[in-house]
């Protein structure tokens, strides 16, 4: 496969999850697709990385990967706290910040 | 002898801020009696000054502080005490503290009384500046000083609308007259460099004569605002609106001679234009004259005596633009005296008649009010001139001037206005005092000023009677700076003919005076429909004229003005403005919801734009 297919792959991905970032309302779906969002971008390192024969585009992969892992871990661990105290976890009850 | 001037100079103003600080208080007698200490002061320092000058013939200069240096621009804030400016602090500081020692009386009962101190300090101090000054700059600085503080003390009773239109017409007759002074001034810097007395009048002769016109043209157009000349002389009138003592300080013994002041002050530059001086002269001669066929039919006691100042200021213009400069000088001193004394005496008839002006409700005073009787009747005596007061020997020189002059028609006007001034100045003094009384024992109970305000008005007074005596030593005096003048075109048995002439005049002034208000009962009421006399109570139709044809247009104006250019072009403009930024706020403002997905979805759309706008940029 050539690095055009892997990063119209990545760029797919990155589009689905978009998309689902800006369409889903569950709190939880927002994580998916967030974690879909940074991994079409780990393709895509991975994918130059190994292209140009440069393997600090993995390394930055794997970075993203433990930063996705702690993201995930500390959101989810909120979305439980928030969960807890309203019984919803719907985007549009998320409405602390209006003015 | 530097601190003299100093303490001349800034006492009364040390006086005006201790009074200030108590203004919003209530009557505190002690900023009465502390501000005319400080006059006291100042004139105790002026006096000095003029012992001084007068025995060591020194000039003394001074300079406080460098006030505007730019580039080659360079004004000193300097003070100069020659023969003519200290023979003009000495004038205005020995009235004003007159005046402020009768204020005490006269503002007695007035809630304003701390203000009203602070406010005529200030006056004295500006006066002060701007006679002192050593440069044109600063005389502005005093001259606008003057013109504030008359403002203040003209409307002070501001809740009165006729006091407050009458601070400001005067206020804004004399910006007329400033941007004439400033042109002048400008044309000065402009030719010369300098703004300093000495070095302008030094290097005036280079400039060609149009120029020198105009230069010369315009200062006396600031002189006119300020001396209230035709034809902007009306605001005078009507400042009597102000308290008595403050006619009797400002709007007759000092802020209005000022004009005549810097006429004398710059005597070189009006000595190399003849034709202006000829033409000031004449202006002078026609308000002599004009103001005094006013003063004849007013009931209005202050205006008659504001008239009567309007026309004696004539008579100083006269001298002036006749070259006799220390006469113009001499007259101004000996009429602040006389005319101040005759405000103040008018200060104690109102005072004991509740505030009323009108001569014809008066009467028989002379029994009630000796003391100001007689004060009055001798500032009277010398404002008409009649040996051996003040007035008959400062008048009679300048009629001298004029007949020196071959100007046998301003003589004529005014040997002419000797007569009138004499019968005014009688019929007033008469119907006040002497005559019927006009008033009934119910309503009035006239009654004496205290000691102390007539003790104040009793050195005005002897010096209206003696200040004439001095005349010789006053030419010695101030022709060392001015230059001399004598009627060395006249045969001294003529100079004797002109005394009697005008003596008789002014004698038989009174002697009408007298018969028709003393012994008779005035003119008949026959008089009171002649056109004339029609013309004359109503000021020759000038306030009216004034009214119709610049007061009313210019409103009309400004209010079309206000209508169109004001309301629709630029109130819409900024309106417009405004309701742009308010409604984009209003169509934005659904972006703050506080909806996470509704932000999530404007930042991705943000973000896009964003991108799209970087791939446009890296295509171009």
């Amino acid at each position: 496969m050539t690095l055009n297919a892997y990063l119209i792959l990545s760029t797919l991905l990155f589009c689905i999850g978009l998309i689902g970032v800006m369409r889903r309302k569950n709190v939880l779906m927002l994580f998916f697709s967030t974690e879909i969002m940074l991994n079409a971008v780990n393709i895509g390192f991975a994918a130059i990385s190994k292209f140009h024969g440069d393997l600090s585009g993995q390394m930055f992969a794997f970075f993203i990967i433990a930063v996705a892992a702690a993201e995930v871990a500390i959101g989810l661990g909120l979305l439980i706290l928030w969960y807890k105290r309203t019984g919803s976890i719907n985007l549009d009850d998320i409405q602390g910040m209006k003015g | 002898m530097e601190k003299y001037i100093y303490i001349a100079l800034f006492a009364p103003l040390v006086g005006s801020l201790v009074a200030a600080l108590f203004s919003m208080q209530p009557k505190t007698v002690f900023t009465g009696w502390f501000t005319s200490f400080m006059l006291a002061v100042s004139m105790f320092a002026s006096l000095n000054l003029l012992h001084f000058v007068y025995t060591t013939d020194t000039v003394l200069h001074t300079k406080l502080f460098d006030w505007i240096v730019i580039g080659s621009l360079d004004i000193p804030f300097g003070f100069v005490v020659d023969q003519v400016s200290v023979v003009m602090m000495s004038v205005v500081t020995v009235v004003s503290t007159m005046v402020h020692i009768h204020s005490i009386g006269y503002m007695e009962h007035d809630k304003g009384f701390n203000r009203y101190f602070s406010y005529l300090s200030a006056f004295v101090f500006s006066m002060l500046v701007l006679v002192m000054s050593d440069n044109f700059a600063v005389l502005f600085i005093g001259w606008e000083g003057v013109g504030v503080c008359s403002w203040l003390l003209i409307g002070f009773w501001y809740h009165k609308d006729s006091a407050s239109w009458a601070a400001n017409e005067a206020f804004i007759m004399n910006r007329v007259g400033d941007l004439g002074l400033l042109l002048g001034m400008f044309l000065l810097y402009w030719n010369l460099g300098t703004l300093q007395y000495n070095e302008v009048f030094a290097t005036i002769g280079t400039l060609d004569n149009s120029l020198l016109v105009w230069i010369g043209g315009l200062l006396f157009l600031g002189a006119m605002g300020k001396s209230a000349q035709f034809p902007l002389h009306t605001w005078l009138a009507d400042a009597m609106e102000g308290p008595t003592p403050v006619s009797a300080l400002i709007h007759a013994a000092t802020m209005v001679t000022a004009g005549v002041y810097l006429v004398v002050r710059s005597n070189e530059l009006y000595t190399l234009v003849p034709e202006v001086g000829y033409a000031i002269a004449a202006l002078g001669a026609f308000v002599a004259i004009f103001a005094a066929t006013m003063a004849l039919v007013n009931n209005d006691m202050k205006r008659i005596i504001a008239y009567s100042t309007l026309s004696q200021l004539g008579y100083m213009f006269v001298a002036a633009g006749l070259g006799a400069y220390w006469v113009a000088l001499f007259h101004l001193a000996t009429h602040a005296f006389f005319k101040s004394v005759l405000f103040l005496g008018a200060g104690n008839v109102m005072h004991a008649m509740n505030d009323e002006l009108d001569i014809r409700k008066m009467g028989g005073l002379h029994n009630k009010m000796k003391a100001t009787s007689i004060i009055m009747l001798i500032a009277s005596l010398a404002l008409a001139g009649i040996f051996p007061l003040a007035g008959f020997f400062s008048k009679d020189k300048i009629l001298e001037s004029a007949f020196n002059a071959d100007a046998y028609i301003l003589w004529g006007v005014l040997w002419v206005t000797a007569g009138l001034t004499a019968f005014y100045s009688f019929r007033l003094v008469f119907k006040i005092f002497f005559g019927k009384q006009n008033y009934s024992d119910a309503d009035f109970h006239p009654h004496e000023a205290k000691s102390f305000v007539i003790a104040a008005m009793i050195p005005l007074a002897i010096l209206a009677v003696i200040a004439g005596w001095f005349e010789h030593s006053f030419i010695d005096f101030v022709t060392k700076t001015l230059p001399t003048w004598e009627a060395s075109n006249t045969a001294s048995s003529t100079i004797w003919i002109l005394i009697l002439v005008t003596t008789a005049v002014a004698v038989g002034g009174i002697a009408l005076a007298y018969v028709k208000y003393y012994k008779g009962d005035g003119f008949s009421k026959e008089w009171e429909n002649n056109a004339i006399y029609k013309l004359l109570i109503n000021q020759y139709y000038i306030p009216a004229f004034y009214d119709k044809f610049i007061s009313k247009p210019y409103y009309a104006i400004s209010v079309w003005i206000f209508k169109m250019i004001e309301v629709k072009i630029i109130d819409n403009a900024i309106d417009g403005i405004a309701h742009i930024i308010f409604n984009a706020g209003a169509k934005v403002r659904p972006i703050q919801s506080g909806n996470l997905s509704t932000s999530l979805r404007l930042m991705v759309g943000g973000l896009i734009m964003g991108l799209v706008f970087a791939l446009v940029l890296a295509v171009l």
